[in-house]
Protein backbone atom coordinates (compact mmCIF):
# COMPACT_ATOMS: atom_id res chain seq x y z
CA UNK A 1 0.00 0.00 0.00
CA UNK A 2 1.37 2.99 -1.00
CA UNK A 3 2.47 5.76 1.35
CA UNK A 4 0.67 9.89 1.79
CA UNK A 5 3.71 11.97 1.15
CA UNK A 6 5.34 12.76 4.60
CA UNK A 7 7.10 15.69 6.18
CA UNK A 8 10.71 15.77 5.81
CA UNK A 9 11.46 17.87 9.08
CA UNK A 10 13.98 20.92 8.45
CA UNK A 11 15.11 23.58 11.04
CA UNK A 12 11.84 25.28 11.64
CA UNK A 13 9.94 21.81 12.28
CA UNK A 14 12.42 19.17 13.26
CA UNK A 15 10.55 19.83 16.85
CA UNK A 16 6.83 19.77 16.26
CA UNK A 17 7.30 16.59 14.16
CA UNK A 18 9.29 15.25 17.59
CA UNK A 19 7.00 16.05 19.33
CA UNK A 20 3.61 14.11 17.13
CA UNK A 21 5.87 11.18 17.10
CA UNK A 22 5.80 11.11 21.10
CA UNK A 23 2.30 11.82 21.01
CA UNK A 24 2.08 15.58 21.85
CA UNK A 25 0.50 18.38 20.02
CA UNK A 26 2.53 21.55 20.23
CA UNK A 27 2.67 24.99 18.69
CA UNK A 28 4.79 28.04 19.06
CA UNK A 29 4.19 31.23 21.31
CA UNK A 30 6.16 34.47 20.54
CA UNK A 31 7.98 35.91 23.67
CA UNK A 32 7.86 39.41 22.58
CA UNK A 33 4.28 39.58 21.01
CA UNK A 34 2.72 36.57 22.81
CA UNK A 35 1.31 35.54 19.68
CA UNK A 36 0.38 32.13 18.63
CA UNK A 37 1.58 30.20 15.42
CA UNK A 38 0.79 27.32 13.13
CA UNK A 39 2.60 26.34 11.24
CA UNK A 40 6.07 26.33 13.03
CA UNK A 41 8.39 29.11 11.34
CA UNK A 42 11.77 30.18 12.30
CA UNK A 43 10.57 33.90 13.46
CA UNK A 44 6.52 35.28 14.89
CA UNK A 45 4.89 36.34 11.74
CA UNK A 46 3.33 38.91 13.39
CA UNK A 47 6.31 40.49 14.65
CA UNK A 48 9.32 39.22 13.18
CA UNK A 49 11.05 38.11 16.42
CA UNK A 50 13.10 35.00 16.84
CA UNK A 51 12.27 34.41 20.56
CA UNK A 52 9.90 31.49 20.16
CA UNK A 53 8.69 28.87 22.77
CA UNK A 54 6.93 25.92 22.06
CA UNK A 55 3.64 25.19 23.85
CA UNK A 56 1.81 22.15 24.24
CA UNK A 57 -1.86 23.37 22.98
CA UNK A 58 -5.17 22.16 24.85
CA UNK A 59 -5.59 20.13 21.54
CA UNK A 60 -8.83 21.53 21.40
CA UNK A 61 -10.82 23.52 18.26
CA UNK A 62 -13.53 23.47 15.99
CA UNK A 63 -14.28 22.97 11.73
CA UNK A 64 -13.56 25.96 10.25
CA UNK A 65 -13.83 24.41 7.21
CA UNK A 66 -13.92 20.68 5.61
CA UNK A 67 -14.41 18.65 2.44
CA UNK A 68 -15.35 14.89 1.73
CA UNK A 69 -13.03 14.09 -0.91
CA UNK A 70 -13.59 11.43 -3.47
CA UNK A 71 -10.55 11.63 -5.36
CA UNK A 72 -7.27 10.41 -3.95
CA UNK A 73 -4.86 13.57 -5.20
CA UNK A 74 -2.08 11.13 -4.39
CA UNK A 75 -1.69 6.92 -4.70
CA UNK A 76 -1.20 7.07 -1.01
CA UNK A 77 -5.00 8.25 -0.37
CA UNK A 78 -7.00 5.90 -2.52
CA UNK A 79 -7.31 3.39 0.13
CA UNK A 80 -8.77 6.25 2.59
CA UNK A 81 -11.51 7.25 0.37
CA UNK A 82 -14.12 8.90 0.95
CA UNK A 83 -11.49 11.28 3.52
CA UNK A 84 -12.31 14.67 4.87
CA UNK A 85 -10.07 17.15 4.45
CA UNK A 86 -10.40 20.09 7.08
CA UNK A 87 -9.41 23.22 8.58
CA UNK A 88 -9.40 23.60 12.17
CA UNK A 89 -8.81 26.46 14.25
CA UNK A 90 -7.41 25.92 17.53
CA UNK A 91 -8.89 27.04 20.94
CA UNK A 92 -5.03 29.09 20.75
CA UNK A 93 -6.43 30.76 17.80
CA UNK A 94 -4.55 29.78 14.86
CA UNK A 95 -5.29 27.30 11.83
CA UNK A 96 -4.36 24.12 10.46
CA UNK A 97 -4.82 21.99 7.51
CA UNK A 98 -5.91 18.20 9.24
CA UNK A 99 -8.11 15.29 8.87
CA UNK A 100 -11.09 14.64 10.51
CA UNK A 101 -11.16 11.12 11.33
CA UNK A 102 -13.71 8.28 14.29
CA UNK A 103 -16.51 9.34 12.50
CA UNK A 104 -18.87 9.09 9.39
CA UNK A 105 -18.01 11.71 6.92
CA UNK A 106 -20.90 12.73 5.86
CA UNK A 107 -21.78 13.79 9.78
CA UNK A 108 -18.93 16.53 9.89
CA UNK A 109 -19.94 20.25 10.17
CA UNK A 110 -18.44 23.73 10.17
CA UNK A 111 -18.33 24.90 13.55
CA UNK A 112 -18.23 21.13 15.08
CA UNK A 113 -15.82 21.30 18.46
CA UNK A 114 -12.81 18.17 17.81
CA UNK A 115 -10.15 17.20 19.81
CA UNK A 116 -6.19 16.34 18.57
CA UNK A 117 -5.92 12.44 18.04
CA UNK A 118 -2.95 11.24 16.68
CA UNK A 119 -2.54 8.84 13.60
CA UNK A 120 1.13 6.41 13.49
CA UNK A 121 1.58 6.56 9.76
CA UNK A 122 5.31 5.19 9.85
CA UNK A 123 7.49 4.21 13.29
CA UNK A 124 8.84 7.91 12.26
CA UNK A 125 5.70 10.16 11.29
CA UNK A 126 2.48 10.70 13.26
CA UNK A 127 0.32 13.16 11.79
CA UNK A 128 -1.77 15.05 14.51
CA UNK A 129 -5.41 14.45 13.21
CA UNK A 130 -9.12 15.41 14.84
CA UNK A 131 -11.87 14.01 15.74
CA UNK A 132 -15.56 14.60 16.91
CA UNK A 133 -14.63 16.28 20.77
CA UNK A 134 -18.01 14.04 21.48
CA UNK A 135 -16.24 10.52 21.18
CA UNK A 136 -12.84 11.50 23.60
CA UNK A 137 -14.92 13.54 26.32
CA UNK A 138 -18.61 12.01 26.96
CA UNK B 1 -3.28 60.28 -9.00
CA UNK B 2 -1.96 60.10 -12.21
CA UNK B 3 -1.53 56.68 -14.19
CA UNK B 4 1.26 57.22 -16.33
CA UNK B 5 0.54 53.44 -17.20
CA UNK B 6 -2.67 54.60 -19.19
CA UNK B 7 -0.42 55.54 -22.28
CA UNK B 8 0.75 51.67 -22.50
CA UNK B 9 -1.76 49.75 -24.98
CA UNK B 10 -1.55 46.08 -25.57
CA UNK B 11 -1.29 45.73 -29.65
CA UNK B 12 -1.41 42.02 -30.14
CA UNK B 13 -3.23 38.93 -28.27
CA UNK B 14 -3.17 35.51 -29.68
CA UNK B 15 -3.75 31.58 -28.59
CA UNK B 16 -1.12 28.62 -29.89
CA UNK B 17 -2.90 25.22 -30.79
CA UNK B 18 -4.99 24.62 -27.70
CA UNK B 19 -6.48 21.22 -26.52
CA UNK B 20 -4.81 18.04 -26.89
CA UNK B 21 -1.25 18.87 -28.49
CA UNK B 22 1.24 16.23 -28.02
CA UNK B 23 3.48 16.86 -31.01
CA UNK B 24 4.14 20.00 -29.79
CA UNK B 25 6.40 21.41 -26.70
CA UNK B 26 5.36 24.11 -24.01
CA UNK B 27 7.82 25.90 -25.30
CA UNK B 28 7.05 25.67 -28.72
CA UNK B 29 3.11 26.39 -27.86
CA UNK B 30 4.04 29.47 -26.11
CA UNK B 31 6.67 30.74 -29.02
CA UNK B 32 4.33 30.34 -31.53
CA UNK B 33 1.32 32.05 -29.67
CA UNK B 34 4.12 34.70 -29.44
CA UNK B 35 4.76 34.87 -32.96
CA UNK B 36 1.14 35.24 -33.65
CA UNK B 37 0.57 37.92 -31.00
CA UNK B 38 3.81 40.17 -32.91
CA UNK B 39 2.19 39.60 -36.11
CA UNK B 40 -0.77 40.92 -35.00
CA UNK B 41 0.47 44.00 -34.51
CA UNK B 42 3.08 43.91 -37.61
CA UNK B 43 5.87 43.33 -34.65
CA UNK B 44 8.78 41.03 -35.11
CA UNK B 45 10.45 39.05 -32.62
CA UNK B 46 13.54 41.41 -32.88
CA UNK B 47 11.17 44.16 -31.86
CA UNK B 48 11.13 42.61 -28.44
CA UNK B 49 12.94 44.16 -25.37
CA UNK B 50 10.67 43.40 -22.35
CA UNK B 51 9.84 39.72 -21.59
CA UNK B 52 7.59 38.60 -18.66
CA UNK B 53 6.32 34.86 -18.67
CA UNK B 54 7.11 31.62 -16.10
CA UNK B 55 6.94 28.26 -16.33
CA UNK B 56 6.33 26.20 -13.03
CA UNK B 57 6.57 22.79 -14.39
CA UNK B 58 9.64 20.33 -15.60
CA UNK B 59 12.34 22.14 -17.37
CA UNK B 60 11.04 25.62 -16.81
CA UNK B 61 13.41 26.94 -14.31
CA UNK B 62 14.70 30.51 -15.00
CA UNK B 63 11.74 30.87 -17.15
CA UNK B 64 12.50 34.48 -18.72
CA UNK B 65 16.04 33.25 -19.21
CA UNK B 66 15.25 30.00 -21.03
CA UNK B 67 12.06 31.44 -23.41
CA UNK B 68 14.44 34.60 -24.40
CA UNK B 69 17.34 32.04 -25.60
CA UNK B 70 14.12 29.83 -26.95
CA UNK B 71 13.04 32.73 -28.80
CA UNK B 72 16.06 34.75 -29.36
CA UNK B 73 15.45 37.81 -27.20
CA UNK B 74 17.63 39.91 -25.54
CA UNK B 75 15.47 41.75 -23.10
CA UNK B 76 16.46 44.79 -21.28
CA UNK B 77 13.53 43.73 -19.00
CA UNK B 78 12.94 40.90 -17.32
CA UNK B 79 10.43 39.43 -14.87
CA UNK B 80 9.57 35.67 -14.03
CA UNK B 81 6.82 36.58 -11.03
CA UNK B 82 5.59 33.61 -9.85
CA UNK B 83 2.30 33.94 -8.38
CA UNK B 84 0.22 31.52 -10.59
CA UNK B 85 -2.15 31.80 -12.89
CA UNK B 86 -2.67 35.35 -11.74
CA UNK B 87 0.86 35.79 -12.61
CA UNK B 88 0.20 36.67 -16.21
CA UNK B 89 -2.96 39.12 -15.74
CA UNK B 90 0.28 41.54 -13.22
CA UNK B 91 2.35 41.04 -15.82
CA UNK B 92 0.24 43.58 -18.02
CA UNK B 93 0.45 46.00 -14.85
CA UNK B 94 4.33 45.13 -14.77
CA UNK B 95 5.13 45.31 -18.98
CA UNK B 96 2.89 48.68 -18.52
CA UNK B 97 5.46 50.08 -15.73
CA UNK B 98 8.61 49.24 -17.38
CA UNK B 99 6.77 50.89 -21.06
CA UNK B 100 5.39 53.95 -19.16
CA UNK B 101 9.17 54.27 -17.29
CA UNK B 102 10.79 53.97 -20.39
CA UNK B 103 12.53 50.75 -19.35
CA UNK B 104 11.57 48.81 -22.36
CA UNK B 105 9.74 49.68 -25.68
CA UNK B 106 7.95 46.54 -26.38
CA UNK B 107 6.79 43.57 -23.96
CA UNK B 108 6.20 40.03 -24.68
CA UNK B 109 3.89 38.29 -21.75
CA UNK B 110 3.88 34.74 -23.13
CA UNK B 111 2.82 31.38 -21.40
CA UNK B 112 3.06 27.64 -23.01
CA UNK B 113 1.84 24.74 -20.92
CA UNK B 114 1.58 21.08 -22.04
CA UNK B 115 -0.59 19.97 -18.84
CA UNK B 116 -3.02 17.23 -20.00
CA UNK B 117 -0.16 15.58 -22.60
CA UNK B 118 1.70 15.70 -19.38
CA UNK B 119 -0.49 13.39 -17.94
CA UNK B 120 -0.72 11.04 -20.87
CA UNK B 121 -3.59 12.59 -21.95
CA UNK B 122 -5.95 11.94 -18.68
CA UNK B 123 -7.20 14.44 -15.92
CA UNK B 124 -6.46 13.98 -12.39
CA UNK B 125 -3.82 14.08 -10.20
CA UNK B 126 -0.17 13.25 -10.82
CA UNK B 127 1.47 14.10 -7.55
CA UNK B 128 4.47 10.89 -6.65
CA UNK B 129 5.87 12.96 -3.64
CA UNK B 130 6.72 10.72 -1.55
CA UNK B 131 8.31 13.41 1.08
CA UNK B 132 7.50 16.70 1.38
CA UNK B 133 10.51 19.65 2.10
CA UNK B 134 8.51 23.30 3.69
CA UNK B 135 5.91 25.15 4.61
CA UNK B 136 3.21 22.88 2.37
CA UNK B 137 4.44 19.81 4.86
CA UNK B 138 0.98 20.91 6.90
CA UNK B 139 -1.04 20.39 4.08
CA UNK B 140 0.01 17.46 2.12
CA UNK B 141 0.45 14.87 4.14
CA UNK B 142 -3.42 15.33 4.48
CA UNK B 143 -4.57 15.09 1.23
CA UNK B 144 -4.83 18.70 0.42
CA UNK B 145 -5.51 19.11 -3.46
CA UNK B 146 -6.13 22.19 -5.29
CA UNK B 147 -9.27 21.20 -5.69
CA UNK B 148 -10.21 20.38 -2.12
CA UNK B 149 -8.64 23.75 -1.74
CA UNK B 150 -11.25 25.39 -3.47
CA UNK B 151 -13.87 23.02 -2.06
CA UNK B 152 -12.87 24.36 1.64
CA UNK B 153 -13.75 28.00 0.44
CA UNK B 154 -16.97 26.66 -1.14
CA UNK B 155 -18.45 24.95 1.84
CA UNK B 156 -17.75 27.90 3.94
CA UNK B 157 -19.41 30.53 2.09
CA UNK B 158 -22.44 28.06 1.94
CA UNK B 159 -22.42 28.05 5.21
CA UNK B 160 -21.83 31.64 6.21
CA UNK B 161 -24.06 33.33 3.50
CA UNK B 162 -26.42 29.85 1.99
CA UNK B 163 -25.10 29.66 -0.82
CA UNK B 164 -26.39 26.54 -2.93
CA UNK B 165 -24.65 24.20 -5.26
CA UNK B 166 -27.84 25.06 -7.86
CA UNK B 167 -25.76 28.60 -7.88
CA UNK B 168 -22.65 27.70 -8.36
CA UNK B 169 -24.48 25.34 -11.26
CA UNK B 170 -25.21 28.65 -12.39
CA UNK B 171 -22.20 30.09 -13.63
CA UNK B 172 -20.84 26.37 -15.31
CA UNK B 173 -24.08 26.37 -17.13
CA UNK B 174 -23.31 30.04 -18.61
CA UNK B 175 -19.80 29.72 -19.45
CA UNK B 176 -20.83 26.38 -21.57
CA UNK B 177 -23.32 28.41 -22.96
CA UNK B 178 -20.33 30.94 -23.79
CA UNK B 179 -18.47 28.22 -25.24
CA UNK B 180 -20.74 26.81 -27.25
CA UNK B 181 -20.20 29.59 -29.53
CA UNK B 182 -16.63 29.49 -29.62
CA UNK B 183 -14.99 27.28 -32.14
CA UNK B 184 -11.96 27.05 -29.86
CA UNK B 185 -13.53 26.02 -27.53
CA UNK B 186 -12.72 22.23 -25.72
CA UNK B 187 -15.96 21.84 -24.44
CA UNK B 188 -18.90 23.13 -26.87
CA UNK B 189 -22.04 20.84 -25.90
CA UNK B 190 -24.40 23.19 -23.58
CA UNK B 191 -25.44 21.69 -20.14
CA UNK B 192 -28.37 22.33 -17.35
CA UNK B 193 -28.36 22.91 -13.72
CA UNK B 194 -29.23 18.98 -13.29
CA UNK B 195 -25.71 17.47 -15.34
CA UNK B 196 -23.64 19.63 -13.10
CA UNK B 197 -25.61 18.66 -9.68
CA UNK B 198 -26.16 15.08 -11.25
CA UNK B 199 -21.90 15.28 -12.24
CA UNK B 200 -19.90 12.68 -9.64
CA UNK B 201 -18.85 14.56 -6.50
CA UNK B 202 -14.86 15.16 -6.43
CA UNK B 203 -14.24 16.91 -3.37
CA UNK B 204 -17.72 18.35 -1.72
CA UNK B 205 -19.29 20.74 -2.19
CA UNK B 206 -17.93 20.97 -6.20
CA UNK B 207 -18.66 18.28 -8.77
CA UNK B 208 -16.64 17.54 -11.83
CA UNK B 209 -18.34 20.03 -13.60
CA UNK B 210 -17.69 23.41 -11.30
CA UNK B 211 -13.81 22.58 -12.24
CA UNK B 212 -11.81 23.85 -15.07
CA UNK B 213 -11.19 21.62 -17.90
CA UNK B 214 -7.45 19.94 -18.34
CA UNK B 215 -5.70 21.05 -21.69
CA UNK B 216 -2.48 21.70 -23.55
CA UNK B 217 -1.99 25.78 -24.40
CA UNK B 218 -0.36 28.51 -24.82
CA UNK B 219 -0.82 32.35 -25.36
CA UNK B 220 0.83 35.64 -25.75
CA UNK B 221 -0.22 39.70 -25.38
CA UNK B 222 2.27 42.43 -26.64
CA UNK B 223 2.83 46.06 -25.27
CA UNK B 224 3.93 49.06 -26.24
CA UNK B 225 3.71 52.84 -25.70
CA UNK B 226 -0.16 54.46 -26.80
CA UNK B 227 2.45 56.33 -29.25
CA UNK B 228 3.56 53.20 -30.96
CA UNK B 229 0.81 51.71 -30.81
CA UNK B 230 -1.28 54.32 -33.23
CA UNK B 231 1.14 53.35 -35.82
CA UNK B 232 1.11 49.76 -35.58
CA UNK B 233 -1.45 47.78 -37.60
CA UNK B 234 -3.72 46.57 -35.06
CA UNK B 235 -6.78 48.40 -33.21
CA UNK B 236 -4.62 49.71 -29.77
CA UNK B 237 -6.40 48.48 -26.64
CA UNK B 238 -5.47 50.63 -23.22
CA UNK B 239 -4.59 49.82 -19.83
CA UNK B 240 -6.72 51.78 -17.71
CA UNK B 241 -6.19 50.46 -14.46
CA UNK B 242 -4.16 47.71 -13.23
CA UNK B 243 -3.82 46.46 -9.16
CA UNK B 244 -2.28 43.02 -7.69
CA UNK B 245 -2.30 41.28 -4.21
CA UNK B 246 -1.71 38.05 -2.28
CA UNK B 247 -2.91 37.32 1.04
CA UNK B 248 -1.22 33.71 1.27
CA UNK B 249 0.26 31.02 0.07
CA UNK B 250 -1.52 27.53 1.55
CA UNK B 251 -5.52 27.68 1.69
CA UNK B 252 -5.02 27.12 5.65
CA UNK B 253 -3.67 29.93 5.75
CA UNK B 254 -6.20 31.98 3.81
CA UNK B 255 -7.34 35.30 6.28
CA UNK B 256 -10.69 34.64 5.16
CA UNK B 257 -12.20 31.41 2.89
CA UNK B 258 -14.93 34.09 1.19
CA UNK B 259 -12.71 36.76 0.35
CA UNK B 260 -10.07 37.05 -2.32
CA UNK B 261 -6.89 39.32 -2.82
CA UNK B 262 -9.28 40.81 -5.56
CA UNK B 263 -10.92 43.16 -2.80
CA UNK B 264 -7.21 44.48 -3.03
CA UNK B 265 -6.69 44.60 -6.38
CA UNK B 266 -9.93 45.37 -7.81
CA UNK B 267 -10.59 48.80 -5.49
CA UNK B 268 -6.49 49.27 -7.09
CA UNK B 269 -7.58 48.99 -10.66
CA UNK B 270 -10.69 50.33 -10.37
CA UNK B 271 -9.09 53.84 -8.37
CA UNK B 272 -6.39 54.12 -10.77
CA UNK B 273 -8.87 53.54 -14.11
CA UNK B 274 -11.27 56.09 -12.31
CA UNK B 275 -13.87 53.75 -13.00
CA UNK B 276 -16.81 52.25 -11.79
CA UNK B 277 -18.70 48.98 -11.62
CA UNK B 278 -21.33 50.11 -13.88
CA UNK B 279 -18.68 51.15 -16.51
CA UNK B 280 -17.60 47.44 -17.46
CA UNK B 281 -19.53 46.33 -20.09
CA UNK B 282 -17.48 42.77 -20.02
CA UNK B 283 -16.04 40.53 -17.60
CA UNK B 284 -12.86 38.27 -17.79
CA UNK B 285 -13.00 36.01 -14.39
CA UNK B 286 -10.28 33.52 -14.07
CA UNK B 287 -12.68 30.49 -13.14
CA UNK B 288 -11.02 27.41 -11.89
CA UNK B 289 -13.58 26.50 -10.03
CA UNK B 290 -17.22 28.06 -10.22
CA UNK B 291 -16.56 28.85 -6.45
CA UNK B 292 -13.52 31.04 -7.76
CA UNK B 293 -15.80 33.26 -9.90
CA UNK B 294 -18.74 33.69 -7.11
CA UNK B 295 -15.58 34.71 -4.64
CA UNK B 296 -14.11 37.20 -7.25
CA UNK B 297 -17.29 39.12 -7.99
CA UNK B 298 -18.06 39.24 -4.47
CA UNK B 299 -14.17 40.82 -3.77
CA UNK B 300 -14.27 42.98 -6.88
CA UNK B 301 -17.24 44.99 -5.37
CA UNK B 302 -19.67 43.93 -8.18
CA UNK B 303 -21.91 42.73 -5.26
CA UNK B 304 -22.18 42.51 -1.61
CA UNK B 305 -20.26 39.75 0.38
CA UNK B 306 -22.73 36.85 0.40
CA UNK B 307 -24.21 38.01 -2.39
CA UNK B 308 -22.70 36.30 -5.32
CA UNK B 309 -24.86 33.35 -5.10
CA UNK B 310 -28.23 35.38 -6.15
CA UNK B 311 -26.25 37.59 -8.31
CA UNK B 312 -25.45 34.51 -10.80
CA UNK B 313 -28.77 33.05 -10.86
CA UNK B 314 -30.98 32.66 -13.90
CA UNK B 315 -28.18 32.60 -16.45
CA UNK B 316 -27.30 36.54 -15.65
CA UNK B 317 -23.93 35.93 -16.86
CA UNK B 318 -24.95 33.80 -19.90
CA UNK B 319 -25.16 35.20 -23.26
CA UNK B 320 -27.63 37.87 -23.31
CA UNK B 321 -27.78 38.54 -19.79
CA UNK B 322 -26.97 41.37 -18.58
CA UNK B 323 -23.57 40.92 -16.87
CA UNK B 324 -21.15 39.00 -19.93
CA UNK B 325 -18.70 37.10 -18.45
CA UNK B 326 -16.15 34.70 -19.61
CA UNK B 327 -17.19 34.94 -23.12
CA UNK B 328 -14.66 32.76 -24.87
CA UNK B 329 -16.15 29.72 -22.47
CA UNK B 330 -13.53 30.87 -19.44
CA UNK B 331 -11.44 27.79 -18.13
CA UNK B 332 -14.39 25.72 -17.47
CA UNK B 333 -15.42 25.24 -20.88
CA UNK B 334 -12.48 26.59 -22.96
CA UNK B 335 -9.08 26.29 -22.13
CA UNK B 336 -7.15 25.88 -18.97
CA UNK B 337 -3.48 24.56 -19.24
CA UNK B 338 -2.94 24.87 -15.43
CA UNK B 339 -2.35 28.40 -15.30
CA UNK B 340 -5.53 30.64 -17.42
CA UNK B 341 -4.54 34.04 -16.42
CA UNK B 342 -3.26 35.17 -19.73
CA UNK B 343 -6.60 33.76 -21.66
CA UNK B 344 -8.63 36.62 -19.60
CA UNK B 345 -6.53 39.04 -21.12
CA UNK B 346 -6.76 37.69 -24.80
CA UNK B 347 -10.70 37.76 -24.47
CA UNK B 348 -10.86 40.90 -22.78
CA UNK B 349 -9.06 42.63 -25.71
CA UNK B 350 -10.84 40.92 -28.63
CA UNK B 351 -14.26 42.34 -26.88
CA UNK B 352 -12.58 46.03 -26.89
CA UNK B 353 -12.18 45.48 -29.87
CA UNK B 354 -15.03 44.32 -31.48
CA UNK B 355 -13.54 40.89 -32.78
CA UNK B 356 -15.14 38.66 -30.52
CA UNK B 357 -16.82 37.19 -33.69
CA UNK B 358 -20.19 35.34 -32.80
CA UNK B 359 -19.82 36.02 -29.18
CA UNK B 360 -19.22 39.73 -28.90
CA UNK B 361 -20.89 41.47 -26.81
CA UNK B 362 -22.25 44.49 -28.62
CA UNK B 363 -20.73 47.91 -27.95
CA UNK B 364 -17.90 46.54 -25.44
CA UNK B 365 -16.06 49.46 -24.89
CA UNK B 366 -14.44 48.51 -21.42
CA UNK B 367 -13.35 45.02 -19.85
CA UNK B 368 -11.98 43.48 -16.92
CA UNK B 369 -9.75 40.93 -16.86
CA UNK B 370 -9.29 39.60 -13.22
CA UNK B 371 -6.61 36.08 -12.48
CA UNK B 372 -6.36 34.23 -9.36
CA UNK B 373 -3.39 32.15 -8.69
CA UNK B 374 -2.57 29.86 -6.48
CA UNK B 375 -5.62 28.29 -4.03
CA UNK B 376 -7.01 31.98 -3.92
CA UNK B 377 -3.82 33.05 -3.18
CA UNK B 378 -2.78 35.64 -5.31
CA UNK B 379 -5.30 38.09 -7.87
CA UNK B 380 -3.84 40.28 -10.72
CA UNK B 381 -7.07 42.23 -12.01
CA UNK B 382 -6.83 44.69 -15.19
CA UNK B 383 -9.42 47.12 -16.64
CA UNK B 384 -9.05 47.48 -20.43
CA UNK B 385 -10.20 50.22 -22.93
CA UNK B 386 -10.30 51.12 -26.56
CA UNK B 387 -8.34 53.84 -27.73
Amino acid sequence: MALPPLPRPYQDTAEYWAAARDHHFVIQQCNSCGNYQFYPRGVCSHCLSSDLKWQEASGKGTVYSFSVNHRAPHPGFADDLPFVLAIVELEEGPRMMTNIVGCDPESVTIGMAVTVCFADVTDEVTLPKFQPASETTP
Amino acid sequence: MANALRDVAIVGVAESDLGRVPDKSKFQLSAEASRAALDEAGLTVKDVDGLLTTIITEGGQFSTMLMAEYMGITPRFTDSTSIGGSSFVAYVEHAAMAIATGLCEVALICHGSTNISDRGGKGGPVSAVTDVFGPTQFEEPYGVSTVGSYALAAQRHMHEYGTTSEQLAEIAVATRHWASMNPKARMRDRITIDDVLDSRLIASPLHLLDCCLVTDAGGAVVLTSLERARDLKSKPVRVLGTGEAHTHRMISQMPDLTQTAAAISGKLAFERAGLTHSDIDVAEIYDSFTITVLLTLESLGFCGKGEGGAFVENQRTAPGGDFPMNTQGGALSYTHPGMFGIFTVIEGVRQVRGDSGPRQVPDAKIALCNGTGGVLSSTGTIILGRD
